[in-house]
């Protein structure tokens, strides 16, 4: 195979130009708002108003069309950062750490949605805010580390020396992704092991899950339009001095 | 690749690959001290010293609830199907606590398996189903799934 004409190859390479990114993200930006705007206010409405009760929670479980999509998400943006991460420092991609440095604090914000959601469902449910188990912990962890990657990005002057900082702390936190997912089959925890599997049928009726698979997609769209925002912001900021931008720009 | 990158790329893998090792080792000596609670056969087998604070996590045996009429005490067993364990508690339980739901208890062992609780918390598993659907499951004469 010739491996220039691959398209994966191809694309790549196309993105490493901030120019064919800032150019495709502003393209693509309307159809996500779109998409996030119609899934969310669907998901929303059919999970909060539609969706039947579940037979032992009542009503108290409707929060899971908030936190399931917002964890999903938290584990998600660490896993781009990461990959983002490898190819900056391997192949000193700017636009893969732009990408990184845009990306955490999106990251950061679905992860502390996701324990506050489950802080709030677990009151009526278990019975308590917080117990120290392991998928519970692990996620706290998972928000450390993105307060980490912020922190690290702003209190460092070098921005070169502050993106491989931030990359190297991304790649070794990237352990913390399978102890979050495995952690409720690995070991005893309070919070339950996952109700949607790939292998299997979901453990809830299809009148339930419809609508969070919505919400799903709607905050993944919400995901992919915030980052294309702040990363062509930061496109901007770094490349202030170049024709391309002066064109635009004027 | 280039040779360079090619460099870097090895010295990054193996710096991931080393790290994930060593949280594996690091969890693997950990083992069973990162459960949230112990079972009731743990405990049967005398895995925990009397006054020793532990959890307990399993079923409330069905049959078991037996409340005080005067005060808020209450007693039950934990079962995990092979062994159980008494819970002695005095307070709130939660909503979903019945026979039959999982719940964890946090408390002292007091002993020949029983333990004196200080916190019930019920745990939810990851079965989900609208309220129809479990009268239907119930009218067609199965039993109630045990949560």
């Amino acid at each position: 195979m010739n491996m220039n004409s691959h398209w994966f190859i191809r694309f790549y390479h196309k993105m490493g130009s901030p120019k064919y990114f800032y150019d495709l993200s502003g393209r693509m930006m309307p159809y996500f708002a779109v998409i996030a705007v119609l899934c969310l206010s669907v998901g929303m409405v059919w999970g909060l108003a539609f969706a039947p009760q579940d037979y032992q929670q009542g009503n108290s479980f409707r929060i899971i069309y908030i936190h399931v999509p917002s964890a999903s998400l938290a584990m998600s943006v660490y896993g781009l950062i990461a990959v983002c991460a490898l190819v900056a420092l391997v192949w000193k991609m700017k636009m893969a750490d732009i990408i990184a440095s845009s990306a955490a604090a999106i990251g950061a914000a679905f992860t502390f949605l996701g324990l506050a959601t489950g802080a709030i469902w677990g009151k009526p449910t278990w019975g308590t805010w917080w117990v120290w188990d392991a998928r519970l912990t692990s996620m706290l962890i998972l928000l450390f580390l993105y307060m980490g990657l912020m922190a690290v990005r702003s209190s460092i002057r070098s921005p070169k020396i502050a993106a491989q900082t931030c990359h190297i702390l991304a790649l070794v936190g990237v352990v913390n992704l399978p102890i979050i997912k495995y952690s409720v089959n690995w070991w005893n925890t309070l919070h339950q092991p996952a109700t949607f599997k790939l292998t299997e049928k979901p453990a809830m009726p299809a009148e339930m899950w419809i609508p969070l698979l919505i919400m799903v997609v709607g905050l993944y769209a919400l995901f992919g339009f915030l980052l294309f925002l702040r990363a062509r912001t930061e496109v901007l900021k770094r490349e202030i001095k170049s024709q391309w931008i002066k064109e635009e720009v004027n | 690749m280039h040779r360079v990158r090619k460099k870097r790329l090895i010295v990054i893998l193996s710096l991931l690959i080393g790290g994930i090792g060593a949280v594996a080792l690091l969890l693997y000596a950990l083992g069973t001290n990162l459960n949230h609670f112990f079972t009731p056969s743990e405990i049967v087998q005398g895995r925990v010293k009397e006054g020793q604070n532990i959890r307990v996590g399993g079923l409330v045996r069905e049959g078991s609830v037996a409340r005080d009429q005067k005060s808020l005490k209450v007693s039950f067993d934990i079962t995990d199907n092979q062994s159980n364990v008494t819970i002695e508690y005095k307070g709130i339980l939660p909503d979903l606590f019945r026979e039959g739901q999982g719940i964890v208890v946090t408390g002292r062992y007091a002993g020949s398996a029983n333990v004196i609780a200080d916190e019930v918390l019920a745990k939810h598993d990851e079965n989900y189903m609208p309220p129809e659907a479990l009268e239907a499951i119930q009218k067609a004469g199965h039993p109630a799934p045990v949560n």
